[in-house]
């Protein structure tokens, strides 16, 4: 029993790490088209930053992360109008684009601070366990699944409830008709790419309590599930994506734990394969 | 009225894609009061001209519109100063709900609160059905939503891009009046097929043929030519097919004679009137 506790918070745990990627990245394709391949590279730089913030500049880990998601807003923000906006006619390109960055951002961390993983610093606070039905479950566990429930929460109200959110509802239907309704629709892909680099950053630096450590090629890892989580969720839907999330981190936790170690990341695969099979546009096939 | 310039001049539009030319040389002008017909066969080129003018497609040539060129901005800002646009395919987004469907087109600025009062008085329907999904709504229903949108902004012209295509024959009336009322305060460009409607509504008409400007003049006195007529819409043919910008060429006017004697689909027109489609191809010689 209480292996079986463990198991579903780890894996939930990891299915909100999951949904923090996946959350932007399916909000970014579905409004505009865009297959981001470095939205790994912004969880990353979110991680490296929080991770310097705390242990080189000796900040508290409750301002380090902070600090790491802002950095990783920013340079979503950047990317977005200086590398995806002049490509916007231009899909192929803008693919390569970001591949490009999504390698380019792992080796220039590595060049500056290394291929070995760096420890992250962890408060005192989140550095314990929890006992929840028999079982010993570490709190960071936790910490993601409630910062992934925050901004599921947070997104659908963004959605619902603001004329912003309402303007990606719309562009994930129909792009050229918002912008035939005198909307600027550009101003949304930037924010919207503000709203998927703060998530993915926050994953970053949250991944960090997970692993107990930074890697270079974490962002990249973790973004490989990433789009099976949104491709599962259905493509602009993020309650699909929350949904997907916690079915994949939990599958891949299980099937490790009672199967070969490996068999995890391959049984995704398989009930992606699956799922498609069965549902062609996803769990949802709808935005929010 | 004719001696005020027009509210839109478009002049030699052209649009090519992937390498395709489209339209060749456009020209076109929109009175500035009342309702201007954009007429032509299937595949002419009429969609893709209203979509040109919106800047929905690349584009060559002048748009004056108000006396200002708009042939370099983007969609956004062309619709800013002042064109409602209700696309052929009704545009309406099928996961909002119908009162965010108005909510999206208000654009507040300069142009002041958006006139519900109006919307609603046109169409009562819509704030019955304020909370429904628009997705479910009937054709006429996300019509009357496409249309509202335009409404709802103090806009200097509407395009309404077949607005009674695939509509029933009650509904078309409906769709009618209401633009009717419309055009009594602002200028509407109206696409039709519906030629009962065009002559109802349209005081001038612009007809296309094969990418260009194939005449452009009085409604009535077209319609009231039937060689005229016959060569430029080549009414009786009616194909029930949707126009796509991929099949701009179409054969040189001739009328496929025979198939002008079969009578109008329902839907095209309303039963009220003698469609004027087959008081002319009535008198057609094999």
């Amino acid at each position: 029993m209480d292996t079986i506790v463990l198991l579903s918070c780890t894996g939930l745990g990891l299915g909100a790490l999951y949904f923090l990627i996946a959350s932007g990245l399916s909000l970014i394709f579905g409004l505009m088209d865009v297959l981001n391949f470095a939205h790994g590279a912004l969880l990353s730089i979110g991680a490296y930053a929080t991770w310097w913030a705390g242990a080189e500049a000796g900040l508290s880990f409750w301002l380090a992360v902070p600090f790491g998601t802002l950095v990783g807003t920013a340079v979503a923000v950047l990317l977005e109008l200086s590398l995806i906006r002049p490509l916007y006619s231009r899909p192929r390109d803008q693919i390569l684009a970001t591949v490009g960055v999504g390698l380019a951002v792992p080796a220039l961390l590595m060049g500056v601070w290394g291929a070995d993983a760096r420890p992250f610093p962890q408060p005192a606070a989140l550095a314990g366990t929890w006992r929840v039905l028999g079982a010993t479950v570490p709190v960071n566990r936790f910490v993601l699944v409630a910062a992934a429930a925050v901004l599921l929460l947070a997104l659908r109200l963004f959605l619902t409830r603001t004329r912003y959110g309402l303007i990606v509802r719309a562009g994930v239907e129909d792009r050229a008709m918002v912008t035939a309704l005198g909307i600027d629709v550009r101003r949304a892909f930037t924010l919207v790419f503000a709203i998927g680099g703060a998530a993915a950053a926050l994953g970053g630096a949250l991944g960090g309590l997970y692993f107990g450590s930074v890697t270079p090629g974490q962002g990249t890892g973790l973004l490989v599930f990433g789009f099976v989580v949104v491709v599962m969720g259905g493509l602009g839907s993020v309650t699909g994506a929350a949904v997907a999330s916690a079915g994949v981190g939990l599958v891949q936790q299980f099937a490790n734990y009672y199967t070969g170690a490996g068999l995890g990341d391959l049984s995704v695969v398989v009930l992606l394969a699956v799922l498609l099979l069965v549902r062609p546009r996803g769990l949802t096939g709808r935005l929010a | 009225m004719t001696d005020s310039p027009p509210l839109l001049s478009v002049r030699d539009l052209r649009v090519v894609v992937n390498g395709l030319h489209i339209l060749h040389g456009v020209d076109l002008d929109v009175a500035p009061a009342g309702v201007t017909a954009l007429l032509g066969r299937n595949g002419a080129g009429k969609t893709t001209t209203v979509r040109a003018v919106m800047g929905l497609m690349p584009r060559t040539g002048s748009i004056l519109f108000a006396e200002t060129e708009i042939s370099s901005l983007p969609t956004h800002l062309v619709v800013r100063r002042g064109i409602g646009y209700a696309p052929e395919d009704r545009g309406v987004f099928a996961g909002l709900t119908v009162a965010e469907n108005l909510r999206l087109a208000e654009r507040g600025g300069p142009g002041g609160e958006p006139d519900y009062a109006l919307v609603h008085e046109l169409f009562p329907e819509l704030r019955k059905r304020a909370a429904q999904s628009a997705g479910t709504l009937s054709g006429g229903q996300q019509q009357m939503v496409a249309i509202a949108r335009t409404l709802l902004n103090r806009n200097r012209l509407i395009i309404a891009d077949e607005p009674t295509k695939g509509l029933a024959p009650k509904v078309v009336a409906e769709v009618a009046d209401v633009l009717a009322r419309a055009a009594e305060a602002v200028p509407v460009l109206l696409v039709e097929q519906n030629l009962a409607l065009v002559r109802r509504l349209a005081g001038t008409c612009v007809v296309l043929a094969d990418g260009r400007t194939a005449h452009q003049g009085d409604t009535a006195a077209l319609l009231a030519d039937e060689e005229a007529a016959r060569r430029l819409l080549g009414v009786g043919t009616r194909r029930p097919v949707a126009e796509t910008t991929a099949s701009a060429v179409l054969p040189a006017p001739a009328a496929p004679v025979p198939a002008a004697l079969v009578p109008a689909a329902p839907s095209a027109a309303p039963p009220s009137e003698a469609p004027s489609v087959s008081a002319v191809t009535a008198e057609v010689k094999p």
